[in-house]
C-alpha cells in the first residue's frame, strides 16, 4: 500500500491476519470459537440490530445514539443467548450502568463483541427502575462467565441487583459500605460541587481547604445516629463461608476433576489411604501486601496440602474513584487521570480516552498526530512486556536479576519519553485531535538509534537467554491452562487471548489510527499456558519494533513538522451529545472507555472497561488444581497491573 | 594525627597507637543505623514503580546500604507509603506498620501519600497517611522521580544523625505506642476518634 495514502486501504480480514507465527503448534484441541459470521471488519452494527428486532418482535427498540433497548428486562437472558449463538457476539466486552436520575432509571448497558473477528461492538441496554427493591434484573454469568466481576461493579457502584450472579457482594468498596457512591445523586464527603471547575474556587474564588468544610474534618460521612462501638465490621462478607465446603465451585464445570496429581493421589485405589489420612483443607489469604501480587491485590486461596481447590479474589484495595471524578472533571482534565490507570502504559491508555471524545467531537488527527501517537504507543507497548517478563521470571524464582536487565533497557525507552513529553510514567502527551510536543531532529534521531540498534538487541539477548531455559520452561509449560472457548466466555483479552489460539487483536479487529498503514501480524500461539503468553509476549515486542521502524522511516516523507494539532487549541471542549465506546490494544489487552456526553464540558458518564480486571475473570479456573507456588505464576503470566484492576 | 592528644593514663600498645578513635556512641550507633536501612518490600500504586526503578541497576539504592527490601515488616526499619492511600487499605497499612519493630521510620513518597494528590475528593480516598501513622519524610511529585526518592533518603539520614540514645522513644521505659487499626463501617471509622464520631452521628 502506497505509504500515506489520503485514505485508509480497505482493511484486511482479520481472521488472514491472525495466521500464527513460526514455530507455532496446530491447535491440540477442536476450536470451540464460532466461526465469524462475516470475514471483513464489520463497520456498524445495523444489520444485526435489525435481526434482533425483528426476531423478537416488541421487545427491542431502538435506542438513542447506540444499540437498542430491551424492553423486558426478564427477557435479557433470552436475547443474549441469541446474540451469542445466533450472532456469534461470543465475546462480552463491556457491562456498565449509567444513572439517570429525572428518568428515575439506570440503565445497564453491554457491548458485545465477534472474536476474533472483531468489527464495532454490537451494544444492547436495559433499563430498571432506580429505587431499591425494584433495582434488579437477570444476570449474564449464564451465558457470557465474564460478566461476573464486571456486573458485581455495577452492583456496588450503582446498587444494580443481577438476580443469579454466582457471588453478588461489593467488589471495589466492601460489605457495609453506606450507599451507591456513583450515582448522580450520591455526594462523597469532600463534595464541593457538581463539575468542574468549581464555583467555589473560579470565578467566585473563596476556596475553602476540604477538611475544614466538612464536620467530620475527614473524607468520611456516617449516617445519623451511628455507633462505632456496637458496629459489627464485616468488609469481605461471607467470604469464607462460601469457600468451606465446596469442593469444586469454578462454574460452568460442575463435573470436572478438581485435583490433578500426579502421584495417583486421586485414584480411587486411594481412597482408603486418604480417608485413613484425613486432611482439612485451609484458608490463606495471599495479599493484599505479597510480595508476588504484583500490588494490592488479594487472593483467598483454599489449599488442599499445597494443590489450590479454590480461589477467590478481593479486589478495591487501590479503588481511587477514576470514574467520580472523571465525572466531575472537564473533558480536558481526564487525559492526565488516564495515566494513572494502568501506570505500566500512560501513552496506551491516554490513546483510548482520546479516540473516544475524537470520535464524538468528529474530530480527525493530523497524519503527524498519527504516526507519533503509533511511535508512543508501541513503545510502550515493548516498554510494558520488559516489565511484565521480567517481573514474570521473579515469580518464577528468577529473583530480581532478568529484571534489573529489563528495567535497564525500559529506562532508555522512559528518557525518550521524558525528554518529548516531559515525564517518565506520566506523560500527559496526547489532546483531542492532537498530541502536546513534537518530536525535535535529536529526538527523533534517539529514537532511531533504540528502534534500529539498541532495542532489537535487547530482545534478542531476552530471548537467547530465556527461552530455552530449563527452568522457566520446567515452570511454565502446561501451567494455567484455559482453552480458547472459556477464554473468550471470560472476557479474557490480549496476549493470553491470544496464547490460547485466538488472534483477537483490537488494532486488527477494530482499527483505530494508521494501524492498517503498516506492515505487522498478530501473534498467536495455541498451547493456552504460561510459556506460550510469554512466547506471545517477545513475538509481540518484534511486532511493534516493526511498527516503529516504518513510523520513523517514513514520518518525514509523509508529514510535516509541527503539525500535531487537527483545528484549534482549546481548553473548554464542548462534546456533542452522544454516546461512544472507545477501545484500544493496550498491552494488557482492551481497553474501552464508554463515554456519555450530555453536550456539557463534563462527561456524563466515564466508564473504563479495564482488561486487567476482566482478566482476573479467568484466574480461579486457571490456577484450580495447581499449585500454591503456581498460583503466583500464573498470576505473572495474567500480567495485571492494579491502578487499572481497581482504578 | 597528633600524639600529644592521647596522653592521658590509659597505657596504648604500640601496635595499635594510630589506630583508635574515639567518638560518642549516638555518633557510631546512628551511622550504622543510617547506612543499613532496610525499607518494607510494599508497593501501593504508581510511585512503586519509581521505586522499582529506585532500587534498579540504574539508580542503585544499593549505595545507601538500603537495598535490602525486606517482604516482612517484622524485619523492616523503614515503610516507604509509594502511593494512594485507599479508605478500604489504611487498616492493612497500620496494621503493617504497628508489627514493624522500632526505631521505624515512614517516607510519604509522592502527592498521593503526603495529602490524596489528584484523587483527594474521591469517596475512597484517605487524604494523606499522617491522618493514621507519623510521617518522617514527604516527597512531593507524581510519582516523584528516583532521585526525589533518593534525596528523601539522605533527609531521613540526616534525620537519625540528630537522634541520641538517651532521649529516642524506644530505649524509655513503657511499651511500644500502637495504632489502634481504623475499621471499615458505613464509612473508614478511625477509632481514636469513635467518641467524637458517635457524638457528632448523633446531630446530624
Amino acid at each position: 500500500m502506497a505509504a500515506g495514502a489520503p485514505a485508509p486501504a480497505a482493511p484486511k480480514p482479520a481472521v488472514a491476519a491472525a495466521s500464527p507465527v513460526s514455530g507455532a503448534k496446530p491447535p491440540a484441541a477442536p476450536a470451540a470459537v464460532a466461526a465469524p459470521a462475516k470475514p471483513a471488519v464489520a463497520a456498524n452494527t445495523d444489520a444485526e440490530m435489525a435481526d434482533i428486532t425483528a426476531k423478537f418482535e416488541g421487545l427491542i427498540s431502538k435506542a438513542p445514539y447506540e444499540g437498542v433497548f430491551i424492553n423486558d428486562p426478564a427477557r435479557l437472558v433470552e436475547v443474549a443467548t441469541y446474540v451469542r449463538d445466533g450472532l456469534h457476539f461470543s465475546m462480552l466486552s463491556s457491562i456498565t450502568a449509567v444513572d439517570y436520575p429525572k428518568d428515575g432509571v439506570i440503565e445497564v448497558v453491554y457491548h458485545a463483541t465477534r472474536v476474533p473477528s472483531g468489527g464495532k461492538p454490537l451494544c444492547f441496554k436495559v433499563r430498571v427502575p432506580r429505587e431499591d427493591g425494584k433495582c434488579s434484573m437477570p444476570s449474564l454469568c449464564g451465558v457470557y462467565p465474564g460478566a461476573e466481576f464486571q456486573e458485581r461493579e455495577a452492583y456496588d457502584l450503582y446498587g444494580v441487583r443481577f438476580e443469579g450472579n454466582p457471588d453478588l457482594r461489593r467488589i471495589l468498596m466492601w460489605e457495609g459500605f453506606a450507599g451507591w457512591p456513583m450515582r448522580k445523586d450520591w455526594k462523597e464527603a469532600y463534595f464541593e460541587g457538581e463539575t468542574k471547575p468549581f464555583e467555589t474556587r473560579w470565578p467566585a474564588g473563596k476556596h475553602e481547604l476540604a477538611e475544614e468544610r466538612v464536620p467530620w474534618q475527614d473524607n468520611v460521612t456516617f449516617p445519623k445516629d451511628f455507633d462505632p462501638f456496637s458496629y459489627t465490621s464485616k468488609p469481605d462478607g461471607n467470604i469464607y463461608e462460601s469457600m468451606t465446603g465446596n469442593r469444586n465451585s469454578v462454574q460452568g464445570f460442575p463435573d470436572a476433576p478438581v485435583v490433578v496429581d500426579a502421584n495417583g493421589m486421586n485414584q480411587p485405589q486411594a481412597d482408603e489411604f486418604m480417608d485413613e489420612l484425613k486432611t482439612d483443607e485451609i484458608i490463606v489469604n495471599m495479599g493484599p501486601q505479597h510480595p508476588s501480587t504484583h500490588g494490592v491485590l488479594r487472593m483467598v486461596v483454599k489449599l488442599d496440602g499445597e494443590t489450590i481447590t479454590d480461589l477467590k479474589l478481593a479486589l478495591g484495595y487501590l479503588h481511587r474513584n477514576h470514574e467520580k471524578i472523571g465525572e466531575r472533571n472537564t473533558w480536558l482534565h481526564n487525559i492526565p487521570y488516564t495515566d494513572r490507570l494502568d501506570y505500566i502504559c500512560g501513552l496506551a491508555n491516554e490513546w483510548g480516552y482520546v479516540l473516544g471524545v475524537e470520535r464524538m467531537m468528529g474530530i480527525t488527527p493530523t497524519p503527524r498526530v498519527e504516526y507519533l501517537r503509533i511511535l508512543m504507543a508501541e513503545l510502550t507497548r515493548i516498554e510494558s512486556h520488559f516489565w511484565s517478563i521480567g517481573f514474570l521470571l521473579n515469580d518464577v524464582g528468577a529473583f530480581f536479576t532478568p529484571a534489573l536487565y529489563f528495567i535497564t533497557e525500559r529506562d532508555f525507552i522512559i528518557d525518550l519519553f521524558e525528554s518529548v513529553a516531559g515525564s517518565r510514567l506520566m506523560c500527559n502527551y496526547m489532546r483531542f485531535g492532537g498530541v502536546s510536543r513534537d518530536f525535535t531532529e535529536q529526538q527523533l534521531q534517539r529514537a532511531h538509534e533504540l528502534a534500529f540498534e539498541r532495542l532489537p538487541r535487547a530482545i534478542d539477548e531476552l530471548d537467547h537467554f530465556l527461552t530455552e531455559n530449563d527452568i522457566l520452561k520446567a515452570r511454565c509449560i502446561g501451567v494455567g491452562y484455559l482453552p480458547a472457548d472459556r477464554s473468550v466466555a471470560y472476557s479474557l483479552t490480549g496476549p493470553c487471548l491470544r496464547a490460547a489460539g485466538v488472534g483477537y487483536d483490537v488494532r486488527k479487529a477494530d482499527p483505530y489510527g494508521y494501524y492498517e498503514r503498516f506492515d505487522w501480524d498478530v501473534p498467536v500461539r495455541y498451547n493456552a499456558d504460561v510459556y506460550d503468553r510469554y512466547l506471545v509476549r517477545v513475538q509481540e515486542m518484534r511486532e511493534s519494533l516493526k511498527i516503529v521502524q516504518q513510523v520513523l522511516q517514513r514520518m518525514s516523507k509523509d508529514t510535516k513538522v509541527g503539525d500535531i494539532q487537527a483545528g484549534k487549541k482549546a481548553y473548554n471542549h464542548r462534546v456533542p451529545a452522544g454516546q461512544t465506546y472507545a477501545r484500544v490494544e493496550t498491552p494488557k489487552g482492551e481497553l474501552g472507555f464508554y463515554l456519555v456526553s450530555d453536550g456539557g464540558q463534563n462527561p456524563y458518564r466515564y466508564h473504563i472497561r479495564s482488561s486487567s480486571f476482566i482478566n482476573l475473570n479467568s484466574l480461579k479456573e486457571m490456577t484450580v488444581g495447581y499449585k500454591v507456588a503456581d498460583s503466583v505464576v500464573i498470576l505473572g503470566s495474567l500480567d495485571i497491573v492494579l491502578g487499572e484492576v481497581d482504578r | 594525627m597528633a600524639e600529644e592528644q592521647f596522653q592521658n593514663d590509659i597505657p596504648v600498645p604500640d601496635d595499635l597507637k594510630n589506630n583508635i578513635f574515639i567518638t560518642s556512641l549516638d555518633k557510631l550507633y546512628n551511622w550504622g543505623r543510617k547506612r543499613s536501612m532496610w525499607p518494607m518490600l510494599f508497593g501501593l500504586a504508581c510511585c512503586a514503580i519509581e521505586m522499582i526503578a529506585t532500587a534498579a541497576s540504574r539508580h542503585d539504592l544499593a549505595r545507601f546500604g538500603w537495598e535490602l527490601m525486606r517482604a516482612s515488616p517484622r524485619q523492616a526499619d523503614l515503610m516507604i507509603v509509594s502511593g494512594t492511600v485507599t479508605k478500604k487499605m489504611i487498616p492493612q497499612i497500620v496494621r503493617l506498620y504497628n508489627q514493624m519493630p522500632e526505631p521505624r521510620y515512614c517516607v510519604a513518597m509522592g502527592a498521593c501519600a503526603t495529602s490524596g494528590g489528584p484523587f483527594k475528593e474521591g469517596y475512597n480516598v484517605v487524604s494523606g497517611v499522617d491522618k493514621y501513622i507519623p510521617v518522617d519524610v514527604y516527597i512531593p511529585g507524581c510519582p516523584p522521580r528516583p532521585e526525589a526518592l533518593m534525596h528523601s533518603f539522605i533527609k531521613l539520614q540526616e534525620k537519625i544523625e540528630k537522634q541520641s540514645i538517651r532521649t529516642v522513644r524506644w530505649y524509655q521505659k513503657g511499651d511500644e505506642v500502637s495504632i489502634p487499626v481504623p475499621m471499615l463501617g458505613p464509612d473508614l471509622v478511625d477509632m481514636r476518634k469513635a467518641n467524637e464520631i458517635k457524638a457528632q452521628a448523633a446531630t446530624v
